[in-house]
């Protein structure tokens, strides 16, 4: 039993950190988030030459071959930063495709995610917001050349930095009817667009698809789990990457909070003194720590254990929802009216607190589950 | 990271298991002379302080070896492993820690043997979550330390033939940490008088302990004089990973649930109430949560690294779920909720009510959780001390 990370990891971590530090200090993150395209191609083009962006893709198709404990490192210190990419998006299709794709197809798009040549993005959540079979309504029917896909995607991360998506839709209405397939950005009856949001270091979008023809080459179908199945364990995949990143980003902003408790005079002492902000301040400790042991457990069983990590994805999201929700709020709180301006990075970290409790399930959606799934 | 046991400690784990299926009978089918023959069977097998070196006579275990028969035997709800209770806890490691080789001949067989209690002597009427304050004084008189001073909350002091006693010695200067010295008090001494308190179940688990002009041997100093503070620091830092709690709290858990699916929430059934499935999902996430802490914590040990403050992080979960378990259970229960244990309507006889008046011990001994905070922020956020 070892639950630590590797010297590997450590260094990797470092790496990382050094990375980040170097190009994307916050003044920075402010100047990439205001851009149209929201990220930085320069920076990700240096990503991909470092190996980040296939770091799941398996070393025949240009990939790292690495697994999601190793990612976890490359995720959580990308939210220390907040740094604006659209990796969880490209990471997740490239799983998409990896697990449900054929040897063909794997060749075919998986090359072109490692090396930074294609942004994609997974397109699953739609207007009603139901994260189950039920929720995907976009309509895939058979027609002599393929198959016409007809609907819309909401939620979808990072859509307009993405030049191809993968995209859950269905032929009946059976579970099992559900399927992915790949769609290009380029293709005729695809629009685009920007849905703003309130972290503007994570950027979303919507599609509309009006007609979209598609060969069925591009259909994953190659795949052990059919149907929902293979889209549930991609949102658990979802949810674990963006708690990975919470764990940088709630750390991130906790530091900024003890910082300024040690540096702020009132009443002739520094606020830190205070019981009544120190305590806050070590509840929040221990909530990180707690969901950080979660997460890491859970991400080991997304490599080694498959059958345990719903429950634990679950318990994960959960805690850090509440948990880094609580740290964006009550840090703005602490910092009095000097957090509440636009200048302070305090409203930074609190505005991702609203994009991670909001994505893929927040804490009622992910504690229902572990109800469930515990029996109840 | 890696879950997995090695062969070796695959094969330890079995070894545990095929111990238990033959040893340990079910729950209803132990009899009043069960408790001795497993004291004596756990023994013989060097289990009872299976993390202690072989030469005081341990079992010589690895750290995870012993996580690992500690979470067998209590996902089989086996009796404890030996009977000391602060002996095993702390008493023990202190003296292997910091005794000279007289006192481990003298005390770490009867502390492994179950041969009599312990008790300690650290709280005073004044002197709470400040312990480093305390006045209770020891003057040396030739080869004696004379005692006087009151302790308080002393758990199980009138059972108990042995203390380990903090006393002030000397004011320590700059620190008063520096002035404090530890001293092994055998109960029955002249001058020694111990007063029962019953606690809020009324039950006399703690005591007032008076010393006047006691008369302690100085060989019964445990390390050096003034070194009494770094002793009960290094002491209590002891089986702190947390994993030890683990499997009693998901028994609670499960009994918990059993609960859920017999309450009636508006005369609907409470398993069917988002907000009753929510509150024990969020329980079973903190005990998840608070496992693999200590696992982590535990690793960190294996490497060798020193386990600090960060312990008090499954402290904290420790008490939130000791409290408020119960609690809601309670209110699951509805009208019955408020029936004292053990009276004939009581719903499993009381069991949820005795635990909402019995968590103070596990939740205010070795420090409130307004002091874990405060340890947590001063520690290891590095904010200034209050």
């Amino acid at each position: 039993m070892n639950f630590g990370f590797t010297e590997e990891q450590e260094i990797f971590r470092a790496e990382v950190r050094k990375f980040l530090d170097a190009n994307a200090p916050l003044e920075e993150v402010r100047r990439i988030m205001e851009t149209p395209e929201g990220y930085s191609p320069e920076l990700w083009k240096e990503m991909a030459s470092m190996g980040w962006l296939g770091l799941l893709v398996p070393e025949e198709m240009g990939g790292a071959g690495l697994g999601w404990v190793d990612l976890t490192v490359l995720l959580g210190e990308c939210g220390r930063s907040l740094f604006p990419s659209p990796l969880i998006a490209s990471t997740l299709a490239a799983l998409a495709i990896q697990e449900n794709g054929s040897e063909e197809q794997r060749a075919r798009w998986l090359p072109g995610i490692a090396d930074g040549s294609s942004v994609f993005s997974l397109a699953v959540l739609e207007a009603n917001d139901v994260l189950g079979p039920d929720g995907i309504r976009l309509a895939g029917a058979e027609s002599a050349d393929g198959i016409v896909l007809r609907g819309e995607k909401l939620f979808v991360p990072d859509a307009c930095a993405a030049n191809c998506f993968v995209v859950a839709y269905r032929s009946g209405e059976r579970p099992e009817d559900v399927s992915l397939a790949v769609v290009d950005r380029e293709v005729e009856g695809l629009q685009v667009e920007d849905t703003p949001g309130i972290d503007a270091t994570k950027r979303m979008g919507r599609l509309e698809l009006d007609g979209v023809r598609i060969s069925p080459d591009r259909v994953l179908a190659d795949t052990a789990r059919p149907g929902w199945s293979a889209v549930e364990r991609l949102l658990d995949h979802a949810a674990a990457a963006v708690t990975a990143e919470a764990i940088g980003a709630a750390e991130g902003g906790h530091a900024l909070i003890v910082q300024y408790a040690n540096q702020r005079t009132q009443f002739g002492s520094l606020i830190g003194r205070f019981q009544g902000v120190k305590h806050p301040l070590a509840e929040m400790y221990v909530d990180i720590e707690s969901f950080k042991s979660l997460l890491y457990y859970a991400a080991w069983c997304l490599d080694e254990s498959p059958e345990e990590a719903p429950l634990y994805v679950s318990m994960a999201k959960a805690y850090a929802s509440d948990a880094f929700t609580r740290i964006g709020i009550d840090g703005i709180e602490l910092h009095g009216a000097l957090g509440y301006t636009w200048e302070y990075d305090a409203q930074l970290f609190l505005k991702r607190s609203k994009w991670v409790k909001s994505v893929y399930g927040g804490s009622d959606h992910h504690y229902e589950r572990v109800a469930s799934l515990g029996g109840l | 990271m890696d879950f997995n046991l090695t062969e070796e400690e695959e094969a330890f784990r079995d070894e545990v298991r095929a111990f238990l299926d033959e040893n340990l009978p079910p729950e209803s089918e132990r009899d009043a002379m069960f408790p001795l023959r497993w004291s004596k069977l756990v023994r013989e097998k060097r289990w009872v302080g299976f993390s202690w070196p072989k030469e005081v006579g341990g079992g010589g275990a690895t750290l995870m070896e012993q996580a690992i028969l500690k979470e067998e035997m209590a996902n089989r709800r086996a009796p404890p492993l030996g009977t000391c209770i602060m002996g095993l806890a702390w008493v023990g490691p202190a003296i292997i820690q910091y005794g000279n080789p007289e006192q481990k001949d003298r005390f770490i067989a009867d502390i492994l043997d179950g041969k009599y209690q312990w008790c300690t002597g650290y709280s005073e009427p004044d002197i709470g979550s400040d312990l480093a304050a305390l006045q209770c004084k020891a003057v040396r008189e030739g080869d004696h330390y004379v005692v006087t001073g009151q302790k308080i909350w002393t758990s199980l002091a009138q059972w108990a033939k042995w203390m380990i006693l903090l006393v002030r010695t000397g004011e320590g200067g700059d620190r008063k940490h520096d002035g404090i010295t530890c001293l092994l008090v055998e109960m029955d001494s002249p001058g020694i008088k111990v007063a029962p308190i019953a606690n809020m179940a009324r039950q006399p688990f703690f005591a007032e302990v008076f010393f006047d002009g006691v008369r302690v041997p100085a060989e019964n100093r445990l390390g050096e004089e003034g070194q009494g503070w770094q002793i009960t620091i290094g002491a209590l830092a002891n089986e702190r990973s947390g994993i030890s709690e683990i499997s009693g709290l998901l028994w609670e858990l499960d009994l918990l649930k059993k609960l859920v699916r017999q309450a009636t929430v508006a005369g609907r059934p409470a398993v069917e109430d988002s907000r009753v499935r929510r509150r024990v999902a969020e329980f079973e996430t903190r005990i998840a949560a608070m496992r693999f802490n200590g696992l982590r914590y535990l690793t960190k040990q294996i490497r060798g690294e020193p386990l600090g403050s960060e312990t008090s992080v499954n402290k904290l979960h420790t008490a939130h779920l000791e409290k408020y378990m119960a609690e809601f259970a309670i209110e699951l229960e509805g009208s019955y909720g408020c029936l004292a244990p053990g009276t004939p309507y009581a719903i499993e006889r009381g069991r949820w009510q005795k635990e909402a008046l019995g968590w103070c011990t596990a939740v205010i001994g070795g420090g409130t959780p307004n002091i874990q905070k405060n340890i947590i922020a001063e520690r290891i956020l590095g904010l200034p001390h209050d």
